[in-house]
């Protein structure tokens, strides 16, 4: 009994956030005027106590629960709080969205606290089968939430692809488990790891495992050549849910992918690397070179966000510790920056639909200039141009890189950043230079707005003091190196 | 007891007023009004504040005076750190004073959306400020390349038709340049360790091995051969100078191109001196090339405007040569023309928004015989005209004649060529000069202009009365570069002179080694 109190201990933001979803679940059901605002309004309530709860055991209940399956320590509650964090802001803004475009049934805030449960197993998994458990709990609520607009053909179809191919991904991943479990006889990180630092040659059954393990989570994180899914997916979903596709997800997944390379795989390094510098090349340059030709703007972030995790990437095909900070920092600011950008797409409405072609935007700095310079913002800072965020990011990671002696993967990776810039150039030329005539819906919104100006302040304050999110990350990520 | 943190002030005073120009609210007109009067205010006070800098300099000192520093972001380096030196001190001048300049040039010409051009305005001289007193790798570029986003968009904004083009040039152009400088910065830190410029400039860099010098300097060159402009990556200038805004033209010639000479004298030659003798012949080549190509191109503009643009990269072309010669004259006279093309250029351009003003036309054969309704237009032109020719007793001449001086010690035949450069560059000038103000009144709305009027007369005869001082007395300037061009060059030889001795004692070690 004891022990079993001690487990329950390590996972009490995810059994409160369950049972929140539980009880906002009946509450929907069961509530005969069907008022999904109060569902929606709770679900932002839950979702902050929650994260009081996480920051409030940041550096308590540390260690391993539940025989090894679930491990507890800093790191894991930094990208534990990276998600909330989006979850959040994600709910702040689709608060008024969803019900602009009808679609604010009660569901969707319990689908999205599900799915953030789901990560949150998956950034504290400590053997294969919580993996693979918080894995599909987030994947199976993405799915739906993906297609929640039922009656829109193009969202339909945007659940259905990613549910197939989602479903493809997991039965690859379950795929390399099994090798992996064949080739070591466990299924825990530590076994993992002893077994492979202990044995003199590697098993081949090992390495093919991890590559279809490897493969699954670019898959995740949207990376080429696993990246098929996130154009259609970006464009179909209702924007709101868009904005937490490219958010939470990709932390959860980039914190898995980070612990099973750093933990358990840490003696193959110079595999994985191989197959990393390539997955981050071609991601940079499919995400810069794609990007150029798009005229809806969800697909552009589609693709935008294809070359950040590229970037991302650089940060751990170096294989060093410097490296995955890197690659911390530089998530940490692409998380706030595209929260902020899609929060500022959200505002952009006209008959009660989102302006999703970009040609359209033309005025808009015009006629709602606060909205236009912020995205502005946005994206010079997603383009990585001083003095924003986003170039402290870019700065982290060709630091790292040049320190790992990647000199051609920093190269490319400027290279393709101008190539990307063009395309974050053209939105903020439609904005700017063109004139058009463009009259928006007045949506009053405090959650949109709270968002962008948080985000804001962030992007544009951020170069006052680096070293606040530096330190941070420092000593959080020198628990992965820590053992027990 | 802690300094004054006069650099600070200076660079960030401008972003202050921004902030104050932001909460401007009410009808157009009023706020038209408020956000030019206080913008005015505020550079004219920065443009003060810099002059009390040049007071309180010591021009007797080589070293950086005024440094400030500050722990910024210690785990990847960065300091803040400000200094001032010889070099960078008339550059920062220039800035402050080129900014109220252009306000009060667009007084009037500009018509909509005045509170942000404004912005834009200051934004961009707080960054060129800060550009010219960065003491730290990094925060260096942090300023030289934010410099991009407030220029992009006064090109694109308030720009002419193809406005859209020129900026997106001008934008993607410089930032392909500035990202290899950036790997090169990180680079260059991860070896030496240090981000600092002071130390940079000094020992820190003797460490770098002959092939990483040569990788590091191509890799800095392509930022700033691309901002200065020199041939064959000019293409960008012409483009974003007709397309600009009159107030666009003025500071992209004034003070942004400066910032690519600047960034040779900096960081190129004294962070890389075997590199950059490496590479002379080559920079030899591509001056020469921009000096005698450009200026026969600019020979059949009909623009106005192409035809300065083009004489700008001509103009540039004996920076760099004056600059890679590495002689005191020749790295005297590259300041020296840097500093006097920034007043004349600014002017010339600010002469062609006056015209262009009253018949909204920059075309060449649209003008003629301006000389008769527009008497003292024609006289500030013509020293404009006359200092961009080169002619003694205007500052024109000075850098170009000391930049002459001083390549003709380390190769003749440049020389030779460049000072083909002299007469090559009188003939478009004086055609322009001629067809505009001189001749027949052939067209009826030109003949029917008026003069100059009170504002465009406090703008131009000052510049006009600078380009003459400085012609007649240029010392007001070379004393103060004097003792930091010295320095640089000192150094410079003491570096080259180290690395000369180095490999003939790693081939002693070798022989040494051999027969043991």
């Amino acid at each position: 009994m004891m022990i079993l109190s001690y487990d329950i201990y390590n996972i009490i933001p995810e059994l409160f956030l369950t049972l929140s979803a539980m009880i906002l679940l009946m509450f929907g059901a069961y509530s005969k005027n069907m008022d999904s605002k109060m569902v929606f309004k709770g679900a932002i309530g839950l979702l902050a106590l929650t994260g009081i709860l996480l920051l409030y055991s940041f550096n308590g209940y540390i260690g391993t629960a539940f025989s090894d399956m679930i491990k507890t320590n800093p790191f894991s509650q930094f990208l534990k709080v990276l998600i909330l964090g989006s979850a959040l802001g994600v709910m702040a803004i689709s608060y008024s969205y969803a019900h602009q475009i009808k679609t604010a049934i009660f569901e969707y805030p319990v689908l999205l606290m599900l799915s953030v449960v789901g990560m949150f197993i998956m950034v504290s998994s400590n053997s294969l089968l919580s993996l693979y458990m918080g894995l599909e709990l987030q994947s199976l609520s993405l799915y739906i939430l993906a297609s929640i607009r039922r009656n829109n053909a193009l969202s339909s179809e945007a659940g259905l692809k990613y549910f197939v191919l989602g479903a493809l991904s997991s039965g690859l991943l379950l795929f390399g488990i099994s090798f992996i479990y064949g080739a070591t006889g466990a299924i825990s990180y530590d076994g993992i790891a002893d077994f492979i630092s202990m044995s003199l040659t590697i098993s081949p059954g090992i390495i093919v495992g991890m590559v279809f393990m490897l493969a699954a989570i670019a898959f995740k994180i949207s990376a080429v050549p696993f990246h098929m899914w996130a154009p259609d997916v970006y464009q179909g979903a209702p924007t709101s849910v868009t904005a937490f596709f490219a958010t939470a997800p990709k932390i959860a997944a980039f914190g898995l992918l980070i612990q099973l390379l750093y933990g358990p795989f840490a003696q193959l390094s110079a595999d994985w690397t191989q197959i990393l510098y390539f997955v981050s090349a071609a991601s940079m340059a499919l995400g810069a070179f794609a990007g150029l030709v798009q005229s809806n703007i969800k697909r552009l972030l589609a693709y935008s966000s294809i070359g950040h995790v590229g970037y991302a990437l650089i940060g751990l095909t170096t294989g060093l510790s410097g490296g995955l900070n890197a690659t911390l920092t530089y998530l940490a600011i692409y998380l706030v920056m595209s929260l902020g950008m899609f929060a500022c797409i959200l505002k952009i409405n006209k008959d009660e639909q989102n302006i999703e072609s970009i040609e359209d935007y033309a005025g808009l700095s015009k006629s709602n200039p606060l909205i236009a310079y912020a995205m502005a913002i946005f994206l010079f800072s997603m383009a990585g141009i001083p003095p924003f965020a986003g170039f402290f990011g870019k700065l982290v990671i060709f630091k790292a890189a040049i320190d790992a002696s990647l000199i051609y993967l920093a190269v490319f990776g400027v290279i393709t950043s101008v190539v990307g810039a063009y395309y974050y150039l053209k939105i903020i030329k439609v904005m700017f230079f063109d004139e058009a005539d463009l009259v928006l819906d007045q949506h009053k919104s405090k959650g949109s707005l709270a968002v962008i100006s948080l985000c804001l302040l962030f992007v544009v304050f951020y170069i006052v003091s680096p070293e606040y999110l530096a330190n941070i990350i420092q000593s959080v990520s020198s628990w992965l190196f820590v053992n027990g | 007891m802690i300094e004054f943190p006069l650099l600070s002030l200076l660079t960030f005073l401008p972003l202050i007023a921004v902030l104050f120009i932001i909460t401007i609210q009410g009808d157009e007109k009023t706020v038209a009004k408020n956000a030019r009067n206080a913008a005015l205010f505020a550079s004219m006070f920065t443009f003060g504040l810099s002059l009390f800098l040049l007071a309180r300099f010591n021009p007797m000192s080589p070293d950086f005076q005024f440094v400030e520093q500050i722990e910024w972001f210690p785990s990847l380096g960065l300091t803040y750190k400000m200094g001032v030196d010889g070099i960078s001190l008339f550059f920062v001048v220039l800035s402050a004073a080129l900014t109220p300049v252009c306000i009060i040039a667009s007084w009037k010409s500009i018509s909509k959306r005045f509170k942000e051009y404004m912005i834009a305005f200051l934004v961009l001289e707080s960054l060129m400020i800060g550009t010219f007193l960065a003491l730290d790798l990094f925060l260096f570029y942090i300023f030289f390349e934010a410099v991009l986003i407030p220029m992009f968009i006064i090109i694109g904004v308030w720009g002419g038709k193809r406005r859209v083009y020129a900026s997106y040039k001008f934008f993607l152009f410089t930032l392909l340049g500035s990202v290899l400088m950036l790997v090169g910065m990180i680079a260059l830190y991860i070896k030496t360790g240090t981000t600092d410029i002071v130390s940079l400039i000094g020992p820190k860099s003797e460490s770098l091995p002959y092939n990483m010098q040569i990788w590091l300097w191509l890799a800095f060159f392509a930022s700033f051969a691309v901002k200065m402009p020199m041939w064959p990556v000019h293409t960008w200038l012409p483009d974003a100078h007709v397309e600009a805004p009159t107030a666009g033209s003025v500071i992209l010639a004034g003070v942004l191109l400066k910032m690519g000479g600047y960034g040779f004298l900096r960081f190129s030659l004294p962070m890389f001196p075997e590199a950059s003798e490496f590479f002379q012949p080559m920079v030899f080549g591509l001056s020469i090339i921009a000096i005698v190509y450009t200026s026969l191109v600019a020979l059949v503009q009909d623009d106005m405007k192409k035809l300065i643009a083009y004489s700008s990269v001509a103009h540039m072309g004996y920076v760099t040569l004056g600059l890679f010669s590495m002689t005191e004259q020749g790295v005297q006279g590259g300041i020296f023309q840097m500093i006097s093309h920034g007043v004349v250029s600014a002017a010339l351009f600010l002469c062609v928004g006056v015209v262009y003003d009253r018949l909204h036309t920059r075309e060449i054969s649209r003008y003629g015989g301006l000389v008769k309704n527009m008497p003292h237009y024609a006289v500030v032109f013509m020293v404009f005209m006359l200092a961009s020719v080169g002619l003694p007793g205007t500052s024109g001449f000075v850098g170009e004649f000391l930049v002459l001086i001083g390549t003709y010690q380390v190769s003749v035949l440049t020389t030779l060529f460049a000072a083909t450069g002299l007469i090559l560059g009188a003939p478009y000038m004086l055609w322009l000069y001629r067809k505009v103000v001189f001749g027949a009144q052939i067209n009826k709305d030109a003949a029917k202009l008026k003069d100059i009027n009170n504002k465009e007369r406090v703008l131009l005869i000052p510049m006009a009365a600078m380009v003459i001082v400085l012609g007649v007395c240029p010392n007001l300037i070379l004393n103060v570069t004097g003792p930091s061009v010295v320095k640089l060059i000192s150094t410079y030889q003491l570096k080259i002179e180290k690395a000369a001795d180095q490999p003939s004692l790693l081939d002693e070690e070798k022989t040494e080694v051999s027969p043991s």
